[in-house]
């Protein structure tokens, strides 16, 4: 009967020659060799660890270097070429440290801003019907991706915008916006008494942009009904700061700037370093973001258009309400993994002198310190800070967006 | 019957000629360029944007540009102002883009290291082309080793630390595969004795690191030539290697004698290649010594993403298994590496390669600058690399897992004989695109100094022989050239291989 029930029985001389030696060797248990492996691999790291702990140690003594971030407090003593908050070179070197943070950030998001514009124009251009363009946006990401970034920027830099003429010679663009080796230079708007108002109806306009976009898309899902949402938002986001601007009589003035001798007066200037940097940096990640593009809108499968189609759904809806929707589901984490890596790349304007954090920081405030371990580490914790909340956001989003399925 | 029909032809007619606007040049200009209205507008500006750039481009490029020159004269255009490309400046300066200083006598070394890359790279490349596996012991054995003597010059002289810490591994080597290679019923050792071995072998390793990091008390002793002083760390390190060899020499005669030729030589290879290669690096070719700094343009840029990607797989298949791994420790610590290098720029990696490695040696140890760069850089790939490798292991099928478990394999030997063999193949495409990004990341080194191909290019600029307004330029549209055809035909090639692994039965 041991064939029906699928029970074997052995004789009592098997039953002990099965269950083998009644002392299995320690050795050979799986849970202490797993403890074994991991204790000599944490003894061999930590010795590491230490060897090179004494290593520093000893070195910093012989050359006479105090470790510490006292240094962070001293007197910076260099000037830095461009700034979004007041710096002298009476300031501290902490202070310097958060000009490099705040410059890398803020050509970072002008570059992330610019690189999505780049990348989606390119990207759907990509797969447009008309074969010039297609092939424009195909030789356009082929050609950019496959060249270093580092050779963009200096490209910029030192072969185009330093060719440029001298102030005196230089382009005059419509808007009284100057072109010349000192930069761009655009006229400045000057706040005046009011203007404070048109901010306050610009704050006002976002969070009733916000409101209104939610409570569309409640009622959608609730009652069915469509609602204008896309030309409310846009009638709030204009509208409302216009107005204010207009009833306030317009409390901006324009500080035009004004060739005087060899230089201009008044007004803003993009210096070239910026420029360069930011033009290299958007057109560079613009290539890649157009493929995560193109490989996103591939990925919406042809079934969806066909069915939004024969729902009777317009061209436009079609678009916003069924294929962007499952593209960017495809498209968002890539492209967040290029907001990164443009993020990372910005590092590289020390080669041209833009003073972001690492020409800064790990240039020269390194140099003039010689903290080396304390500047790299500061350095590097602010890259690894960025990128590890970057991908705890994603991995966030990932799990909220991932397709729940029955 | 036999009267035919009226109304029925008689022959056949001929097929009638398709839709005018279906086929034809003029049907295919209507339908992709001038389909609808908006299509007809997009066509036009994309015209007056190809007839406005291209044909100033394509003049600046080739047409107007100067081929022929001695010096900036030959580029300068008389009333000031920029003309076309100095290809001249380029044409002179050749020799320097591809080679650095390195010196004119010694550069047919450098041309045979990029003749033996070629000629082991090609057929790998080539997916029918045989022998596989000897074709990448050549270029991931032989030809590092090659080249390390070709474009040194060889008779590499190593410190004393270094010679103990090479002569640990040796040992180390010798001693494991010893333990690991041979059968047991060989060795003449009792299996007890060869997880003694195997645990010593560890301990050893550690004893032998211990004693570089905590200063080991001396013994003096007058061995004849007045007394001398033997720190107890070399004196276990040789005591070591004296058992390594007794052990070495002992199984040898025992699997001899046990019939087994065969047997010698997988116990020995790994420690006899290590030997040879040791050997071959130290030994004068008479070949003269070329130091790194002199190394520069395409050639470093090769040599720093060839050492990069080269020295990155290992390390990248061993952090990728330990990502994957049970144990909790091994774990963590590879995810920990791998995020580290991954979530820092590769700029502020080589800096901090330049800057604050010699901090961690001990006084007195200290690599060139190129060295520094190379570990620099190789860690950051390893990064990379684990987590291109990591995916090939997520797709192999959990059946594959099992199949070897299920054959009685332990870890070690499933990874090796049936995960990895797998796995390695399918990230072929992944490996080649770290390669391309790793290849335009090296023009990151002349940051620090090195001279790379951008590097070199862009210190040439200030050479007063050549200096003009259109140098610049010149001298970044051919980096661009040599930069753009090596990515693009990687990443086609990446392509290819691509498609060529989709075609399987998954």
């Amino acid at each position: 009967m041991t064939a029906d029930t699928g029970i074997v029985t052995h004789t009592p001389s098997e039953t002990a020659r099965l269950a083998g030696p009644t002392q299995p060797s320690a050795l050979n248990d799986p849970k202490v060799r797993a403890i074994g492996y991991q204790l000599v691999l944490a003894i061999f790291v930590i010795a590491f660890g230490w060897w090179i702990t004494g290593n520093v140690i000893e070195n910093l003594r012989r050359a006479n270097i105090a470790s510490g971030f006292d240094f962070l407090s001293g007197r910076a003593g260099f000037e830095i070429l461009f700034s979004l908050i007041p710096f002298s070179a009476n300031e501290s070197y902490g202070r310097a440290f958060f000009v490099g943070l705040l410059n890398t950030a803020y050509v970072s998001v002008i570059g992330i801003i610019l690189a999505t514009i780049i990348g989606f124009t390119v990207g759907i251009a990509r797969l447009s019907p008309n074969f010039l363009l297609r092939s424009i946006a195909t030789i356009y990401v082929e050609f950019f991706r496959n060249i270093p970034p580092l050779l963009q920027l200096l490209f910029w830099y030192k072969a185009v915008l330093a060719l440029l003429p001298s102030p005196r010679a230089g382009f005059v663009l419509p808007g009284d916006i100057f072109l010349n080796n000192r930069g761009l230079i655009l006229p400045k708007p000057v706040a005046e008494a009011g203007a404070g108002i048109v901010f306050a109806a610009a704050v006002l306009a976002i969070i009733a942009a916000i409101f209104v976009s939610r409570w569309a898309t409640q009622r959608r899902v609730l009652t069915g009904a469509t609602f204008p949402t896309v030309k409310v938002v846009l009638a709030l986001l204009f509208g409302l700061p216009c107005l204010a601007f207009v009833i306030m009589g317009g409390p901006f003035t324009m500080d035009v700037p004004v060739l005087q001798g060899f230089n201009f007066r008044g007004g803003m200037v993009v210096a070239p370093e910026f420029m360069a940097l930011l033009l290299g940096l958007s057109v560079y990640t613009g290539a890649f973001i157009a493929e995560i593009v193109r490989g996103g809108i591939l990925a919406v499968s042809k079934g969806q258009t066909e069915a939004a189609g024969s729902l009777g759904l317009t061209r436009t809806q079609m678009l916003r309400l069924v294929i962007v929707p499952q593209a960017m589901r495809v498209i968002i984490p890539p492209l967040t993994n290029q907001y990164l890596n443009l993020t990372k790349n910005s590092s590289l304007a020390v080669a041209i002198g833009y003073p972001d954090l690492v020409a800064v920081f790990a240039g020269t405030v390194l140099n003039q310190t010689g903290q080396a371990i304390e500047v790299i580490a500061i350095t590097m914790l602010v890259y690894l800070t960025m990128s590890l909340l970057t991908s705890a956001l994603m991995n966030w989003f990932n799990l909220r967006m991932a397709l729940v399925e029955r | 019957m036999a009267q035919p029909l009226a109304y029925v032809s008689q022959a056949e007619i001929p097929p009638s000629p398709p839709p005018n606007q279906a086929v034809g040049a003029a049907a295919w200009i209507r339908n992709n360029l001038f389909s609808t209205p908006m299509n007809s507008l997009i066509t036009i500006t994309a015209m007056i944007f190809v007839a406005w750039a291209v044909p100033p481009l394509v003049n600046w490029l080739f047409f107007d540009a100067v081929w022929e020159g001695t010096n900036r004269d030959a580029c300068l255009v008389p009333g000031g102002g920029h003309g076309a490309a100095c290809w001249a400046f380029v044409k002179a300066k050749l020799g320097q883009f591809i080679y650095g200083r390195y010196p004119l006598d010694e550069r047919w070394r450098v041309d045979l290291v990029f003749f033996l890359f070629a000629a082991g790279l090609i057929p790998l490349a080539i997916p029918k082309v045989p022998y596989k596996r000897a074709n990448a012991l050549f270029l991931l054995g032989i030809f590092p080793i090659l080249t390390l003597v070709l474009l040194t010059g060889g008779d590499l002289d190593f410190s004393r630390t270094t010679n103990s810490i090479l002569a640990a591994f040796l040992a180390g080597a010798l001693l494991l595969s010893i333990a690991t290679r041979s059968p047991a019923g060989l060795t003449g050792l009792s299996s007890l004795a060869l997880k003694i071995l195997l645990v010593g072998v560890a301990l050893f390793i550690l004893g032998i690191i211990a004693s570089f990091i905590i200063p080991t008390p001396a013994i003096r002793m007058d061995l004849g030539s007045g007394p001398r002083e033997f720190p107890l760390g070399s004196l276990a390190l040789a005591l070591a290697s004296i058992a390594a060899v007794v052990l070495g020499v002992i199984s040898t005669m025992r699997n001899a004698s046990a019939g087994g030729w065969g047997m010698i030589g997988t116990v020995l290879t790994i420690p006899a290649a290590m030997l040879i290669a040791y050997a071959i690096v130290t030994i004068d070719f008479g070949l003269a010594h070329v130091e790194t700094p002199l190394w520069g343009g395409l050639m470093l840029t090769m040599v720093i993403a060839v050492v990069g990607i080269v020295a990155s797989l290992p390390l990248g298949i061993l952090l990728a298994l330990g990502r994957k791994s049970d144990l909790p420790v091994v774990k963590t610590l590879s995810i920990a590496f791998i995020e580290f290098w991954r979530g820092v720029p590769l700029i502020t990696v080589l800096f901090m390669a330049s800057v604050m490695l010699p901090l961690f040696l001990p006084a007195g140890v200290n690599f060139d600058k190129l060295m520094r760069a190379l570990i620099g850089v190789a860690l950051f790939s390893a990064a990379y690399m684990a987590e291109v490798i990591r995916g090939g292991l997520q797709a192999i099928p959990k059946g594959q897992y099992e199949g070897a478990a299920a054959m009685g394999l332990t870890y070690w030997p499933a990874m090796r004989l049936i995960i990895l063999p797998q796995a390695l193949r399918i990230v072929i495409p992944g490996i080649v695109n770290s390669f391309i990004s790793l290849f335009k990341d090296t023009s990151l080194v002349l940051i620090i100094g090195l001279f790379d191909l951008l590097g070199i290019i862009q210190q040439n600029f200030s050479d007063p022989n050549w200096a003009t307004p259109v140098t610049p330029a010149t001298g970044f549209a051919f980096a661009a050239a040599i930069y753009w055809v090596f990515c693009f035909s990687m990443s086609r090639y990446s392509v290819f291989m691509e498609r060529r692994l989709n075609t399987g039965h998954r």
